[in-house]
């Protein structure tokens, strides 16, 4: 048994009011002031304060509630029960694979605790292009203060795991600037399994802090239940329709849920929150709704190193480097951002290609090997105008995300900038995740084979674990779907709180983001919805 | 037997009778077709010869160990398939149905006889060339047996000691 207080089965104990709809024999019919669907940065951020402000809110959650007792640091049983799709979420044509949450606290319960404000320039950009004139650093610095405060947002004070480090050192030898990365954890042992969510309760999620919090205010959390679609009448929302999953979340057991409230939350993160309304035919005049959907393409060097890695073991990331964001214009040739991937068996050997001898040469020097990835800052520039999100015959989502030339050209420089930095590291060999890449022996050889491999879907590994966009906000019906407020243009009584907001992607990791910008919007729709200013959290 | 060069060759034919594969694969099943994916006896069989080639040096030499081992990777492919989706599940359930028909088996895979018959290096060169073809449907389905087959191996605890990782803190793992 193990020792760590479980906050989850403490506050059931208490008497929480949470359903798992797995269970129900009957449909049902509820009642509140306000329906929140999705638990994660923008659900949770949202559920809190309004519960602080004192209406009644219940929270909609596909996923399960798991915690602390449950997280057992294996990928085999993490993947299936707290991400989508077991973690092998694919867009359409299946050319990128993407980790996202699904369970209480979203992606927030198995993210690898990065925490960015936006970047100055992206906020430049939006002010510029879509008219979002609220959204500067200087307005919005209060309220990433309040979330920095609440979620314990800090410097973290261990050094960084040597995966990290070879980043650090390999960039100071070839001059280009790295720094350390913030994390949202209070008491942290530094094990390195926060994307199995974290077993000792010091990763900040929305699982463990303002879930809870809401929860002790009142709300009420149903999990395991599907948010199919609004009923729309007129320029409102009437009821919000859901279905009751089974344990295993894969199927529904035939049990339904009305849900009537005054106002509706959307907070089911950029693939799910677009689908919900496509599902729902809101009004989209300009048929924008569930475009420009960006992912933050990312792709990968593995790399040997004479001496181990371990790149299981230790806080994930903690040192990136921004360079390549900024040595040329935000809507010039692609930018992006460096970081370093924590390695496990099943990722890795899932994520490195090839089979046989190649593929089992590699997995037995686990222990020394290297990764880097590069973040593709999509959104800035014609060519990189993302993906869309469409429904299947089912009404499920799937996400189109075509891979041009313009964003092929940076994943080639990224590669190449990776493969530079890891031999100036210290490297043995260098192997871009690319079907057709060997293990190279130096930079010069890793240079060459790389500016000739062919970049082109399903050969070049990519996946994402930022998924934004779809519902952009602009001050201009014709560029946006939400206005500066996340207001649903055309229905009085729904929001969106989550990552579809974004016009662009962020250009960083962007839990931080969402924390933020979600805490200014649910302050003021509390404050509306109370008429009295709203309650503001703080760390417990 | 086709050879492999005849077996590259096919590309246009090859689609059209992976796409009428795949639908004749699903007439011939009752139309009450479970959702779930079950691993039936011809999808077994894929897993026993395909799992070999793609995890190659890793499993033991024993002829004996190396039955019970392939054995037991396939019962852990069937567990992880279990947990996705019941759409992505039936289109897996579509790619074994089809890698299962015999003249799909013999025109786009390039084995001859049942997949109990096939030949080591025949299994290695349909993965290799499905994992390079033009057509992204193949290429896709290799991608799909690739991580199917080294997920399900790398999870198991029992391989950890091979690759020189520790596993989490066992203290907190229990």
């Amino acid at each position: 048994m193990s020792a760590i207080p479980d906050p989850i089965q403490a506050g059931l104990a208490a008497g929480w009011r949470v359903t798992d709809c797995a269970q129900l024999s009957s449909d049902s019919t509820l009642e509140a002031d306000v329906v929140i669907v999705g638990s994660g940065a923008g659900g949770g951020v949202t559920a809190e304060i309004l519960a602080l402000s004192g209406l009644r809110v219940i929270i909609v959650e596909e996923g399960a509630l798991k915690s602390s007792k449950d997280f057992k640091m294996r990928e085999a049983q993490a993947y299936p029960a707290l991400y989508q799709e077991s973690a092998a979420r694919k867009t359409r044509d299946k050319g990128i694979n993407i980790l996202q949450g699904r369970t209480v606290g979203g992606s927030t319960t198995v993210n690898w605790t990065s925490s960015f404000r936006t970047p100055d320039i992206t906020l430049a950009y939006w002010n510029r292009h879509f008219g979002l004139k609220d959204y500067t650093p200087d307005a919005l610095a209060p309220w990433f203060g309040m979330m920095e405060q609440r979620l314990h947002i800090t410097d973290w004070p261990a050094p960084p795991n040597e995966n990290n480090d070879l980043l650090r050192r390999g960039a100071a030898r070839l001059n280009i600037p790295t720094a350390l990365i913030r994390r949202n954890v209070n008491g942290c042992w530094n094990l390195g399994y926060c994307g199995m969510g974290c077993p000792t309760n010091a990763k900040q999620s929305m699982l463990i802090t303002t879930i809870p919090s809401a929860l002790r205010h009142g709300a009420t959390l149903l999990t395991r239940a599907r948010a199919e679609r609004l009923v729309i009448n007129g320029d409102k929302a009437a009821q919000l329709d859901c279905v009751a999953l089974d344990a295993a979340g894969l199927s529904p057991t035939g049990r339904r849920l009305t849900l009537r409230a005054k106002h509706y939350v959307l907070a089911g993160g950029a693939i799910n929150t677009p689908a919900l309304l496509l599902r729902s035919t809101a009004p989209d005049p300009h048929d924008l709704l569930g475009k420009r959907t960006f992912l933050h393409p990312t792709v990968i060097s593995a790399a040997l190193f004479e001496q181990r890695v371990d790149g299981y073991a230790g806080a994930p990331q903690t040192v990136y480097s921004d360079h390549f964001l900024h040595n040329d214009r935000i809507d010039g040739p692609m930018g992006y951002k460096l970081e370093a991937p924590p390695l496990h068996p099943l990722l890795l050997s899932t994520t490195m290609a090839g089979f046989g001898a190649q593929h089992a040469a590699m997995m037995q020097q686990f222990p020394h090997v290297h990764a880097l990835l590069a973040l593709l800052r999509d959104g800035f520039h014609a060519d990189a105008p993302g993906g869309s999100v469409a429904l299947s015959a089912g009404g499920a989502p799937v996400l189109d995300y075509p891979i041009g030339d313009f964003i092929w050209d940076g994943a080639r420089r990224a590669l190449l900038t990776m493969a530079e930095i890891q031999f100036a590291a210290g490297a043995r060999t260098v192997t871009p995740v690319h079907e057709a890449a060997p293990a190279y022996s130096s930079w010069a050889q890793a240079k060459a084979g790389i500016n000739g491999l062919p970049f082109k879907l399903l050969a070049t590994r990519v996946v994402s674990a930022h998924v934004m966009g779809g519902c952009a906000m602009a001050d201009d019906e014709r560029q946006g779907v939400t206005s500066g407020d996340g207001r649903y243009l055309g229905l009085a009584n729904v929001s969106v709180h989550d990552g579809s907001l974004f016009p662009t992607s962020i250009g960083a990791n962007p839990q931080l983001s969402i924390y933020g910008i979600v805490a200014r919007l649910a302050s003021a729709l509390a404050q509306e919805l109370t008429g009295k200013p709203a309650a503001r959290p703080a760390a417990a | 037997m086709t050879t492999r060069r005849s077996f590259l060759k096919i590309g246009v034919a090859g689609a059209l009778l992976l796409a009428a594969g795949g639908a004749a694969y699903r007439w011939s099943q009752p139309a009450a077709a479970p959702h779930k994916f079950i691993l039936d006896h011809e999808a077994l069989a894929v897993l026993v010869a395909v799992i070999p080639a793609m995890l190659g040096p890793v499993l033991p030499a024993d002829a004996a160990a190396r039955a019970v081992a392939v054995q037991a990777a396939a019962g852990r492919v069937r567990d992880a398939i279990l947990g996705l989706p019941t759409a992505t599940q039936k289109e897996v359930q579509d790619l074994f149905g089809l890698l299962s028909l015999g003249p799909a088996r013999r025109l786009l895979v390039g084995v001859s006889g049942g997949w109990a018959q096939a030949e080591p290096r025949q299994v290695e060169a349909f993965l290799q060339s499905w994992r390079t073809h033009r057509l992204q449907a193949l290429q896709v389905a290799y991608l799909a047996l690739h991580d199917l087959i080294f997920g399900a191996w790398y999870a198991d605890p029992a391989t950890w000691a091979s690759i020189g990782y520790p596993g989490p803190l066992q203290e907190l793992a229990a």
